[in-house]
């Protein structure tokens, strides 16, 4: 290890990354000179699977759809299981070598479809699958402090100080590194904002 | 001596025109882009899972326009579809082929007479370079288009504009 010709194993990892990106630039660079362009407005338009596109991506989407999705997902995953496992398990070969192997496999399925079973019991259980939700369930939260306790803070007044006319005194007291901002905003990183 | 014989007896060396060349990787992989209007659909997709295997051809639908290379016109179109299906075939980058499969993309099929709401032929809307018979055509007509459409972009050349139209033209 300690040849300099040697490559270690991360050397190698870079190596592998070299020749990929040099691969994949020539290759596009390849097709860049090749290509024919005849650009005009429709084909640059956006593709919308042939719609027009309008109006804008940000929409609000029902967050009920992704349980459903989940619930789909785990049955479609369990359904791509069952179809080498139906494949094996018909294999009369396999049988008649050692009569318990049908068996075997056919236990194992079934703990298999049990445990997702029990997945979906709980789901049903729990009301997921229904879209239509009848009875609204508040979380009730059982805490020894009285409801008007929390009303008695809300309705007191507090002396608040004007952000605004701090005195010289204060800034150079607060950090200098980050100022305390009132309120919470947003922010997006801009790749020419300073960090 | 074509390419595929060089490649067996010449130890892997070819030696051949642009033309040939350029030709040889625009038919080795004519990616479709992956729509169906109707029954034809059904046909198609037979025609590229694991029966008929069109990937052999080196046919693979691709999911978006701009990686695709033919077009399968496969079912009725109508005139509702045919804004969409001319707007999909603009948005292809350019060699592009179409294949109007079935005789509703021919011609109308059944609906031709009475068909108010049906455009009497792809070509109509956009250049079809291969017609496949048929009410559905069955996968070996549609793989024989695409033999038929291999043959059509064998012959393609540089000097006649077929590949660069705009270097010819100047």
């Amino acid at each position: 290890m300690d040849d300099p010709a040697q490559i270690s194993e991360y050397g190698k990892i870079l190596l592998l990354a070299i020749v990929g990106i040099v691969i994949v630039s020539a290759t596009i660079f390849l097709a860049r000179v090749l290509a024919p362009k005849n650009p005009n407005p429709l084909k640059l338009s956006t593709y919308e699977c042939g719609e027009e596109a309008r109006g804008t991506s940000w929409v609000q989407f029902n967050p009920r759809f992704y349980v459903i999705a989940l619930v789909f997902l785990l049955f479609d995953v369990e359904l791509i299981f069952i179809f080498p496992w139906a494949t094996v398990f018909g294999q009369a070969d396999l049988i008649a070598a050692d009569p318990r192997w049908g068996w075997l496999t056919l236990i194992e399925m079934g703990i298999f479809l049990g445990i997702l079973l029990i997945g979906l019991v709980y789901v049903w259980v729990s009301g997921d699958i229904s879209w239509i939700k009848p009875t609204h369930r508040k979380p009730v939260v059982q805490v020894g402090i009285p409801a008007d306790a929390y009303q008695q803070l809300n309705n007191r007044v507090y002396a608040v100080k004007d952000y605004r006319d701090r005195s010289e005194k204060e800034e150079t007291l607060a950090q200098p590194v980050s100022p305390i901002k009132i309120g919470f905003k947003p922010k997006f990183k801009k790749p020419n904002s300073e960090a | 001596m074509s390419l595929d014989q060089q490649l067996q007896q010449n130890n892997g060396v070819i030696i051949a025109k642009m033309d040939d060349l350029l030709n040889w990787a625009r038919l080795s992989s004519m990616w479709p882009i992956s729509f169906g209007i109707a029954c034809c659909a059904i046909e198609m997709m037979g025609a590229m899972a694991a029966t008929y295997d069109l990937d052999r051809l080196g046919v693979f639908p691709r999911p978006s326009p701009r990686q695709a290379d033919v077009m399968i016109v496969a079912g009725t179109v109508t005139f509702k579809m045919a804004d969409r299906i001319k707007k999909l075939y603009e948005q292809m980058p350019d060699p592009k082929y179409v294949i109007s499969m079935g005789s509703c993309s021919n011609c109308g099929g059944p609906y031709w007479q009475h068909g108010y709401h049906v455009v009497k032929g792809v070509d109509k809307i956009i250049p079809v370079d291969v017609y496949v018979q048929g009410c559905p055509p069955r996968p070996e007509a549609l793989i024989g288009a695409f033999l038929e459409l291999q043959k059509k972009i064998e012959q393609q050349s540089l000097l006649k504009g077929d590949i660069f139209p705009e270097l010819v033209k100047q």
